[in-house]
């Protein structure tokens, strides 16, 4: 179970959160540019990984405001907590197999 | 691992599994004359060697009269462990219960010659030795009724097929309806079943009652009980005797199964697999199946391909036993629970997944607290029931909630993953039409809508609805 630290709020359970998936996936620009395949990659290829990954959270029991989570999802551990919009931060690739 | 290796089959010795005729032969006859028919084809032998395959003893209740005479400590091993060859026709990476029947098929029917199935820890320790053990076929759409009722026919020849006992038990499977939508939605699915020919009948909360009378009709106010679907050919199976008796049978046609050998990178050359490299060296294959659930992306990405699989943590937990008093499987998609009693007596439950991308094999306990929390309303007997145990497998959930069974963009490579949270029941049909797949290198016509480019096509296959657990 998580202890999640909203930027807002403060350390609040997991359960007062709901989860956006991966993060820093820019929306296209032109979607009628695109062809059947490149959206498709867009839509439902979304990142899985085993490590460090970056995925937005929302505060949905809360304030209900976003934020970017980095976050091991091995060990879940939380690595850095920083607000939409903000470039991720350098955080050291770690490799499971 | 070698004790699970060396495991002695006494635990699945039965009287009741009958030596089957099988065109007037003893069910063993045909994979005998299999060996030696290859043998005088002259393939390539060497996994065939020191004809401990070949000779593997039937189980029956002669050789558990036998062995019990030898106080049971001659039992041969159900299979051998060896080194892994420098390279191989097939190579499967997963040694759970998809992976090794897809690797029983490809040597049985496709009499591929070089099989190596390569599993990270131990035989059937990933999801097959994880699920809450359910079987049952009544999925909505056209194409998922063609495959897992494939597969729930295949479930029903398995024991006498393997001389295994698997353990599979057609108590029925109980699918509860909460509100008016979920009536409608359970009606649907009930005629959808019936014309694709899997049987599902509908129960008033009247039959729910006398089918499973530890069932509050009322839910205590919360959950109350409208009604039911009922499939009476689905059932549960004994999980780990699925891993084992594929193991075994495959063994027996030569497929070398590699344990603690965990694929750490997928060769590639020109568009083409060449091989894997392992943690026991580099190993060269034509073809390479990936049967790894919820590390199928890890393992994919290693030769470029990306899926939409979200990898995502879900939870089971039994009780401690108790005395024989559910005979049948009751399902509730709505509230998350699903509720089954082992031989041993313990209640198996089935709680959800967690929201968040996860490998850790281990659940969240607010998702456990939610499940129980239903399940305390739904049999309120059960209240009192301490949990013995708890754990979690990592599942690959695909979008629209049902699995990919596929070519990849790279030739050769072929991936059997995304069946979410119901691999499972699947098991036999999934690895019936890879093994077909990869053999043949074009889908089976029962997998031919499960392919990776239904994503492009927009041909999804939506079973959110029919999937055990909303997901």
């Amino acid at each position: 179970m998580l202890l999640i630290e909203c930027p807002y709020c403060g350390p609040r359970s997991e359960e007062e959160f709901s989860y956006g998936g991966e993060a820093h996936i820019l929306r296209p620009a032109d979607p009628d540019a695109l062809n059947d395949e490149q959206w498709a990659d867009y839509l439902f290829m979304q990142g899985n990984k085993k490590g460090v990954f970056y995925e937005r959270w929302v505060h949905s029991h809360g304030c209900r405001r976003w934020f970017n989570v980095a976050r091991d999802t091995l060990t879940y551990e939380i690595l850095a907590i920083y607000p939409m919009g903000a470039a991720p931060p350098k955080l050291d690739e770690r490799h499971y197999v | 691992m070698s004790q699970r290796q060396n495991l002695t089959p006494q635990a699945h010795e039965r009287a009741d599994v009958a030596p089957r005729k099988h065109e007037g032969l003893p069910l063993a006859w045909p994979l005998r004359s299999r060996y030696i028919r290859l043998r005088v084809l002259g393939r390539e032998l060497t996994s065939f060697a020191g004809c401990e395959v070949a000779q593997k003893a039937r189980y029956s209740i002669f050789s558990l009269a036998r062995n019990a005479i030898g106080h049971h400590e001659n039992w041969q091993a159900a299979w051998r462990s060896p080194e892994p060859q420098g390279s191989y026709d097939a190579i499967i990476v997963g040694g759970g219960g998809h992976g090794l029947v897809t690797a029983y098929y490809l040597a049985k029917e496709h009499r591929l010659g070089r099989i190596a199935v390569l599993e990270r820890g131990w035989l059937g320790g990933g999801n097959t030795g994880r699920n809450t053990t359910i079987v049952r076929s009544n999925y909505l759409w056209d194409e998922s009724a063609g495959l897992y009722e494939h597969s729930l026919k295949l479930w029903e020849s398995m024991s006498q097929e393997l001389n295994f006992n698997v353990m599979f038990s057609q108590r029925g499977v109980m699918n509860l309806a909460h509100n008016q939508h979920d009536l409608r939605e359970l009606s649907r699915r009930i005629y959808a079943n019936r014309l694709n020919g899997v049987d599902s009948e509908f129960l008033t909360p009247q039959q729910v009652k006398e089918f499973c009378p530890i069932i509050d009709l009322r839910g205590n106010g919360r959950y109350p009980v409208l009604g039911a679907s009922l499939q009476r050919r689905g059932g549960t199976a004994r999980h780990d005797a699925v891993a084992w008796g594929y193991a075994r049978a495959a063994d027996t046609l030569g497929v070398d199964i590699i344990q603690e050998c965990p694929v750490e990178g997928i060769r590639v050359s020109n568009g083409r697999v060449q091989g894997v490299e392992t943690t026991k060296g580099y190993i060269g294959a034509k073809k390479v199946g990936l049967v790894a659930a919820g590390h199928s992306s890890v393992l994919a990405e290693m030769a470029g391909v990306r899926l939409p699989v979200q990898s995502l943590p879900l939870q089971a937990l039994v009780s401690e036993p108790v005395k024989p008093h559910m005979n049948t499987v009751v399902m509730s998609n709505a509230v998350h629970a699903y509720l089954s009693q082992s031989d041993k007596g313990e209640m198996v439950i089935g709680a959800g997944v967690d929201k968040y991308i996860g490998y850790g094999q281990r659940g969240s306990l607010t998702v456990t607290e939610g499940t129980l929390a239903a399940i305390c309303e739904l049999f309120p007997s059960l209240r009192r029931l301490r949990m013995l145990r708890n754990w979690g497998g990592i599942v690959d959930v695909c979008p629209d909630a049902s699995p990919i069974i596929s070519k990849t963009p790279v030739d050769g490579l072929y991936v059997n993953c995304g069946w979410g949270t119901g691999g499972f029941k699947a098991t036999p049909g999934s690895g019936h039409v890879f093994a077909h797949t990869i053999a043949k290198d074009e889908p089976h016509p029962l997998n031919e809508g499960f392919r990776l480019n239904r994503f492009t096509t927009g041909y999804l296959i939506d079973e959110h609805g029919a999937a055990a657990v909303a997901h």
